[in-house]
């Protein structure tokens, strides 16, 4: 299980609009069907074949007939998931626009479970032949016992990330111009930046899910992230930095205080020419500071993955059976909000089509419940909590995060710090990862400093903390009011699949953590 | 699909986009297939099977460049792939060093050597053959030991994938391989109440050289049982050994580094080092994708090149760089034959089996030579700055006391520049094994730093 900063492909993008498409939109948008409320289509060039007014449009009773199939050998639930995600990406590289790309990819993943067992098959075209084929494939894993599909009935999901206008239909143009600008400001900010990528990827995904327990439901999943990275150079020294953000935005992300290309841009700079100076780390355990936003990844390493209700329903997590037990320091109250407007890892529903809200899983040290998928909770005898997610049709759903967020506390952020006599404070952070069955975690600093008498000193090179995740949620000492959340850039990885994420988090002071410097003593 | 569908495929997309004005179209058309059972404490957990296909496309107008990619193969699909990638490359800047190969530079069939990739059995195994290799597995696992007391679950796949390559300099070339795995995730108890996970694999392009279900899953149950009782270590400086696992990961730090894309992006910290000491005379590393049945090989490039033999590292000298044509031309070079097509369209460099040359030591000799120090298996973490070569990683595995494993360590760091540590090889072991495109058989770190308590 991991997380790491979103990779730049080295292409992509989207497009102008055209007239006959113009009209297509137009179209589709006032006879959205199956009791949806606002819908705008896809984008006005590109329409999912499943959508109401598509080449294939899918509705309940066709959902209802390929069910039906799916259940035929028996088998206790079914769904289907339709997808049509397209993306597209451009990289501005050496003062140009390199390259361009875009992307589609389409399907349906058809699952059947029966008991804990599930088959799952997938089919790239929606001609009913190939879907039924499909059906029948997943089928396979089921014998006896079972109940039909009930009907199906539109659900309405809620609007969380509601956008003017799909950045796939804005003008290639204008992308290439917020990456020019990035790239310009990277140059100027500095004589030593002697390198400047940056890069724009962008992506809209639309979904429809039908379950054999009743539910149809669509969602449209904006999704864009922009990166700058710089490198500087001072005679032969070498360092680079990066910043970058996103969210279910459109263009509008750049529009938000300290969000536009110039922002991104000085801070790659910036923090690369802070790194430039940066010191040998020191090594063993000492007090911690983690700065608000970024480290955020502490939540989702140390407990958030160990909260997935699938490691719990095997017992292979080490929060297995610890629900209503102390399980962080009392500071500690920790929640996953899927409602988040135009976060990252926000979401309308889930992959198996229902809709989450805030979940509460730690309160004050207390475990109070983890994320369910629906298999999960059956067998916890519980609600699912929408954390379904799947990263595309050619995949199973398993309880996932969203945005996972430590809540703020008490403390000035500036006390804090006065009150570490020697030890680290952690700003930008590369990655994590965990091993979920001991909580063992690690966590990878792209900006960090040297904490002397109460004062941020010295950059660090590039260093590891390392610790269990119980452990450090114990030790806990000190929490700032002072909640940010991270800028959207971060995947998690589980299992193979890779999903948006968003973390948050205050300030935070961690009385003993292993830092993985080279300087002994 | 066939080989030659796939070609006829491609062909098709490379015309079109000629048509529509492109200067230079390159087309991949891909298809694959799979099937992937796991098991779960004697229970199928999850049974998936499904075909793929897809269409990948690079165009030139001039020097301006455009990727495009679709898995919709309907007369609208295949038409927007083309159109889109056309009009992306009207928005993209003149690059003076984009362009395909040199024609004369292009490889033939007749060239090729045989890889023997494909295994024309493993399509024929069924679920319920699947479903009992996993079962077989764990199985294994579960009756190995009693402190073996629960499980991730085994899974076995089996992988079939063709793709072929059309460009309108005159390239045309297919290849087909398959791939089986079987892994096994046992999770035992530990005394302080955590929970301890190991696992073991194996993977193979045919069925008949897989190991045997019942010695993966006994490999998995001696993995994780001796994990049992791991701690800290207090910070020191000491010998590090990585295991074959472990040190593969360090060779693919290098690989990055190597890669011609990072030097010319000066995102690497090997950026003017040809032919500089780069590591100890006691490392040779080859990018080798000649070798039969093994997972990186390849008869051509991405771009369509006679693929070679390259010597990066010998004698702990840098001698190349992996470089595809634009790389090449970045850095006034030649192409070494290491374009990679991803299924998206985009080429760069890759490596393809990348190997760390076995030395003459057994792995029990270079433990017994090491008094103490710290014998690593797993890696956790990012913690790799390439531009700078600053390493620092979560590592576990076992101290090593008078030359032999003793106790289980976890949650320590290891840090050392890795331009250093590479210089301070002073063992290769004899232990290859290429189950993995990147590999490396056992080495050990004259000295590092672990942090822990």
């Amino acid at each position: 299980m991991f997380l790491h900063r979103a990779q730049d492909t080295t292409l992509g993008s989207p497009q102008e609009r055209v007239d006959g498409d113009r009209a297509r939109y137009r179209r589709a948008f006032p006879r959205a069907r199956e009791g949806l409320r606002v819908r705008w289509p896809m984008t006005s060039r590109y329409l999912a074949p499943f959508a109401s007014e598509g080449t294939s449009p899918i509705d309940a009773e066709i959902a209802r007939k390929l069910l039906a199939v799916a259940l035929e050998h028996g088998g206790d639930y079914a769904d289907l998931f339709f997808e049509y995600a397209v993306s597209g990406s451009y990289a501005f590289d050496e003062g140009i626009l390199k390259s361009a790309g875009r992307f589609v990819a389409m399907g349906l993943g058809v699952r059947v479970m029966h008991g804990d067992s599930t088959g799952y098959a997938y089919v790239e075209d929606f001609d009913f032949g190939a879907m039924k084929h499909a059906a029948k494939t997943a089928a396979q894993v089921a014998a006896g016992g079972g109940a039909p599909p009930q009907p199906v009935a539109a659900v309405t999901p809620p609007q969380r990330y509601p956008i003017e206008m799909p950045s796939l239909d804005v003008a290639g143009e204008e992308k290439r111009a917020l990456l020019q600008r990035a790239d310009a400001a990277a140059r100027a900010a500095d004589p030593l930046v002697a390198k400047v990528t940056a890069s724009f990827h962008e992506e809209m995904r639309e979904i429809l899910i039908a379950t054999s327990t009743g539910r149809f439901v669509r969602d449209t999943q904006p999704l864009l992230r922009f990166g700058v990275r710089a490198i500087v150079e001072k005679g032969d020294r070498r360092q680079a930095g990066s910043s970058g953000g996103g969210g279910r935005f459109g263009l509008e992300y750049f529009e938000q205080p300290g969000k536009g290309p110039e922002d991104h841009a000085r801070e790659a700079v910036r923090q690369a020419l802070v790194m430039l100076d940066a010191v040998e780390a020191p090594a063993g355990e000492m007090e911690v500071v983690l700065g608000p936003g970024d480290s955020g990844i502490l939540l989702h390493e140390a407990v958030g993955h160990g909260l997935e209700a699938d490691f719990n329903r095997k017992g292979t997590s080490n929060y297995s059976g610890q629900i209503g037990q102390q399980v962080a320091s009392p500071l500690c109250t920790v929640v996953d909000d899927a409602t988040l407007h135009h976060a990252r890892g926000s979401i309308n529903v889930d992959d198996e089509g229902l809709v989450p809200e805030r979940a509460l899983l730690i309160e004050e040290g207390i475990l109070r419940g983890y994320m369910q998928d629906r298999h999960s909770a059956q067998f916890f005898d519980t609600k699912p909590t929408g954390n379904g997610r799947r990263e595309s049709f050619k995949s199973h759903p398993m309880p996932r995060m969203t945005n996972t967020a430590l809540l703020a506390g008490q403390d000035d952020p500036d006390d804090i710090i006065k009150s570490v006599k020697r030890g680290v404070y952690a700003k930008r952070f590369g990655g994590g990862q965990v091993d979920i069955s001991n909580g063992d975690f690690v966590f990878s600093l792209t900006e960090g400093y040297l904490i002397e008498d109460g004062k941020i000193t010295a950059p660090l090179k590039g260093v590891n903390l390392i610790g269990s995740g119980p452990d450090v949620m114990r030790k806990v000492v000190m929490l700032g009011h002072d909640l940010e959340f991270s800028d959207g850039i971060w995947t998690c990885g589980k299992e193979g699949q890779s999903v948006p994420v968003g973390v948050g988090c205050p300030t935070v002071k961690i009385s003993a953590v292993t830092v993985g410097g080279t300087q002994v003593g | 699909m066939k080989l030659q569908e796939l070609e006829d495929a491609a062909a098709q997309v490379v015309e079109a986009a000629r048509k529509a004005g492109a200067d230079v179209a390159e087309a991949v058309a891909r298809s694959g297939s799979h099937l992937s059972a796991k098991v779960r404490l004697g229970e199928p957990e999850l049974v998936e099977e499904a075909g793929s296909r897809s269409l990948g496309l690079r165009v030139m107008l001039g020097q301006r460049v455009a990727v495009t990619y679709t898995s919709d193969l309907s007369t609208f699909g295949r038409r927007r792939l083309v159109e889109d990638a056309i009009e992306l490359a009207r928005l993209a800047s003149e690059d003076p060093f984009a362009g395909p190969p040199d024609p004369d530079q292009l490889s033939r069939p007749e060239q090729w050597p045989p890889l023997d990739t494909f295994d024309p059995e493993m399509g024929a195994l069924e679920a319920d053959e699947a479903l009992r290799r996993a079962r077989a597995g764990e199985a294994a696992a579960l009756a190995f030991d009693s402190r073996i007391t629960n499980s991730e679950g085994a899974t076995f796949s089996r992988a079939a994938g063709g793709s072929a390559l059309v460009t309108s300099g005159g390239f045309v070339g297919s290849t087909e391989g398959t791939y089986a795995s079987l892994v096994v995730n046992p999770v035992a108890d530990d005394a302080d109440g955590k929970k301890r996970q190991g696992y073991h694999w194996d993977a193979k392009r045919h069925l008949g050289d897989l190991a045997a279900p019942e010695a993966v899953g006994e490999e998995a149950a001696r993995r994780t049982l001796r994990k049992l009782g791991a701690t800290k270590l207090a910070t020191e400086e000491m010998p590090v050994v990585f295991d074959p696992d472990a040190a593969r990961a360090i060779l693919g730090l290098l690989a990055g580094c190597v890669n011609g894309s990072a030097i010319w992006r000066k995102s690497s910290y090997l950026v003017d080092r040809l032919g500089t000491q780069v590591a100890s005379e006691l490392v040779r590393v080859v990018d080798d994708p000649l070798l039969p049945k093994a997972p990186g090989s390849r008869a051509f490039d991405g771009e369509g090149l006679l693929s070679r033999r390259n010597v990066v590292v010998d004698g702990g000298v840098l001698r190349s760089y992996l470089l595809d044509t634009y790389a090449a031309r970045k850095l006034g070079m030649q192409s070494t034959a290491s374009a990679s097509r991803g299924a998206s369209g985009g080429v760069g460099p890759s490596t393809t089996n990348f190997v760390l040359q076995p030395g003459d030591l057994s792995r029990e000799a270079l433990l017994a030579d090491t008094p103490r120090g710290l014998y690593v298996t797993e890696m956790m973490g990012f913690g790799f700055n390439a531009v700078t070569g600053d390493f620092s990683r979560g590592a576990s595995g076992f101290l090593i006391e008078g030359g032999e494993l003793a106790q289980p360590v976890s949650e320590v760091t290891i840090s050392l520049n890795i331009d250093e540590l590479l210089k301070r090889i002073d063992a290769v072991a004899s232990d290859l094994d290429l189950r993995t495109a990147t590999a490396s058989p056992t080495f050990r770190v004259s000295a590092m730093t672990v942090a822990g308590r």
